[in-house]
């Protein structure tokens, strides 16, 4: 399937990276070309196949709803490019 | 007195515990080691001094009796193991100086049967790739050149640091990890073994995630049986990881008893793909033959679905990836491009922090997952992954282990392949079906074509390790392979 410069900058959009016009056509190529050779999977008779939800066949355990770990924001800031105050910091969102 | 980076982990632990020579005199060869294989850069981040450090409590512990199953041996980690306090990368930028408060549940578990880390192995970005040229800090060469031929070749990838780390005898082994065949391929492309557990075997935890329902750890090393007590260290229920299998874990180095007779060995009709390498149709029969002779049973089998796991494991890798990178944004950890809002922040951020194959796939994986493409798609894929597992099950019933070559060629330049990225997906035919499939599978090194490593491929039953490295010891016994790359950090 081919995709068009237009459907490429709504991936990109979708998938928040920056692409830049002239990447476009470049792009649109190279994921078309993927998409083509993906596109043999249609010649595969998957009536009544269920899709594959789990590798190994067992039952995801529960567990009692506390906390295990955390509680430890100094670490967990430690890695921030920005923090103030004990938060994250970023660019202004409300005007 | 022999070399000591040219010791098995078996030799290593007997004369360690014969006290031969100390922890710390191990773990000082294999960093002066590291540092003579610099020019492969197989390493993103060295930890000399934290090796030594473990060594010495190693061999306290070695003083005392309380000796661990990796006591003392010095390893390398592949960078997309979190280490703490220890940079890790991912090999990507978008990592930027993220060092984690935490350590992942394998490696965690090596250092408590009381392994000593050398450093962080080079491997493509996040992962994906098939040659380790994806790698934000550059490609690492391959311990082996064609003779007569200068130019470098490609490790294999993703795990390619590790390969050649362990191929060049700069650690006794290393942790790889394998989605589409990253611990396979780079093993057969550098002579050494790569084994891919059972999912759910070792855990996930901790390890940067890129397709979770296919990521799997596992052991490379330089023998089958390294591999089963690495295995066997690195193996175990995690409670964090809700996908690890609650098993006890067997005694692997156990059941390498060399006895394969009566088992039955599938070879599969599919696996003979058009423009294979004479040499490695060869190598195959010859495989045949020597577990024949071991008193094994050759099947002929039809694993009918084969020729689409490439393209089902290129829609749901990409889609999976696309959901785990959505954490990279430039507000918690790693990477920041500022921008004049949000948006822009993470668009910037994101643009200049993922490489060309991971935007790709990223891509990929969005237009996949998005509206209208979604059943098209990823839940097609999705159906033809369970008809692979069904595939498998079948044939299962008929055989015991399946021989398949690892990859359909020996290492190629660095730089060949990189304009295509189908020709370049096309590296994990033979390994992507048990990833999808979730079931074990080891490559061994076999021989060799054109002065370069070749490996086969055991694929098992789902939680059967034992037979796969019991079968693939055998193979290794018989095909006698030479370890001894062009480039060499352990003799002179």
């Amino acid at each position: 399937m081919a995709l068009d410069k237009a459907t490429v900058a709504r991936i990109a959009t979708l998938a928040r990276i920056r692409v830049t016009e002239d990447e476009l056509e470049p792009l649109a190529a190279e994921l078309s070309g993927i998409l083509d050779w993906v596109e043999q999977l249609m010649a595969v008779n998957t009536e009544n196949v269920p899709p594959m939800t789990s590798v190994a066949e067992m039952t995801l355990p529960m567990r009692e709803d506390v906390v295990t770990d955390g509680d430890d924001r100094d670490a967990a800031l430690s890695n921030a490019p920005r923090a103030a105050r004990g938060f994250y910091a970023v660019p202004k969102v409300v005007e | 007195m022999s070399v000591l980076t040219d010791l098995t982990i078996a030799e290593a632990r007997d004369g360690l515990r014969r006290k031969d020579f100390s922890a710390q005199e191990l773990a000082a060869v294999h960093n002066e080691a590291v540092e003579r294989i610099a020019p492969l850069n197989a390493f993103v981040t060295t930890t000399p001094e934290r090796a030594l450090e473990m060594a010495a409590a190693s061999d306290a512990r070695l003083a005392k009796g309380e000796a661990g199953a990796l006591e003392g041996i010095p390893l390398a980690i592949k960078d997309l193991f979190c280490t703490k306090g220890v940079l890790t990368t991912a090999s990507s930028h978008i990592l930027d100086g993220f060092t984690p408060p935490y350590e992942s549940t394998v490696t965690e578990k090596l250092w408590a049967a009381g392994a000593v880390m050398l450093g962080k192995t080079n491997m493509d970005e996040f992962a994906m790739g098939s040659s380790t040229t994806s790698s934000y800090y550059g490609s690492t060469a391959n311990p082996w050149r064609r003779p007569g031929d200068n130019r470098p070749l490609v490790p294999g990838g993703s795990s390619g640091g590790s390969a050649a780390a362990v191929a060049a005898h700069a650690a006794l082994a290393a942790t790889g990890t394998d989605t589409g065949g990253s611990i396979r391929q780079p093993a057969s492309f550098c002579g050494i073994v790569g084994l891919k557990p059972t999912y759910g075997r070792c855990s996930r935890w901790g390890v940067v995630a890129f397709a979770s329902s296919l990521d799997h750890p596992g052991p490379m090393t330089r023998t089958v049986r390294d591999a089963a007590i690495m295995l066997g260290a690195m193996a175990g229920h995690d409670p964090k990881d809700s996908t690890s299998a609650p098993l006890l874990v067997p005694d692997y180095e156990a059941a390498l008893t060399g006895d394969i007779r009566g088992l039955r060995v599938g070879i599969p009709k599919e696996y003979r793909v058009d423009g294979m390498a004479a040499e490695i149709e060869t190598l195959w029969q010859a495989g045949i033959d020597w577990l024949k002779q071991a008193g094994a049973e050759p099947v002929e089998i039809l694993l009918p679905m084969t020729k689409y796991a490439l393209p089902a494991y290129y829609v749901i890798a990409p889609a999976e990836a696309s959901s785990n990178l959505a954490r990279y944004d430039g507000v918690k950890f790693g990477l920041r491009v500022d921008g004049d809002s949000l948006d822009d922040m993470y668009e910037k951020t994101r643009a200049a922090g993922f490489g060309a194959e991971v935007r790709r796939r990223v891509l990929i994986g969005t237009y996949v997952l998005s509206a209208g493409y979604y059943d098209a798609y990823y839940l097609k894929a999705q159906r033809v992954r369970t008809l692979i597992a069904r595939d498998f099950a079948a044939v299962f019933e008929r055989c015991d282990v399946i021989l398949t070559p690892t990859a359909p060629s020996a290492a190629f330049p660095i730089g060949e392949k990189a304009d295509d990225p189908v020709a370049m997906y096309l590296n994990d035919v033979f390994t992507v079906p048990a990833d999808l499939a979730g079931i074990p599978a080891i490559s061994v090194p076999a021989g060799l074509a054109d002065g370069l490593p070749l490996g086969l491929q055991i694929i098992g039953r789902a939680f059967d390790e034992e037979t796969v490295l019991r079968v693939g010891q055998v193979l290794e016994s018989a095909a006698g392979f030479p370890h001894v790359p062009s480039v060499f950090a352990g003799a002179p």
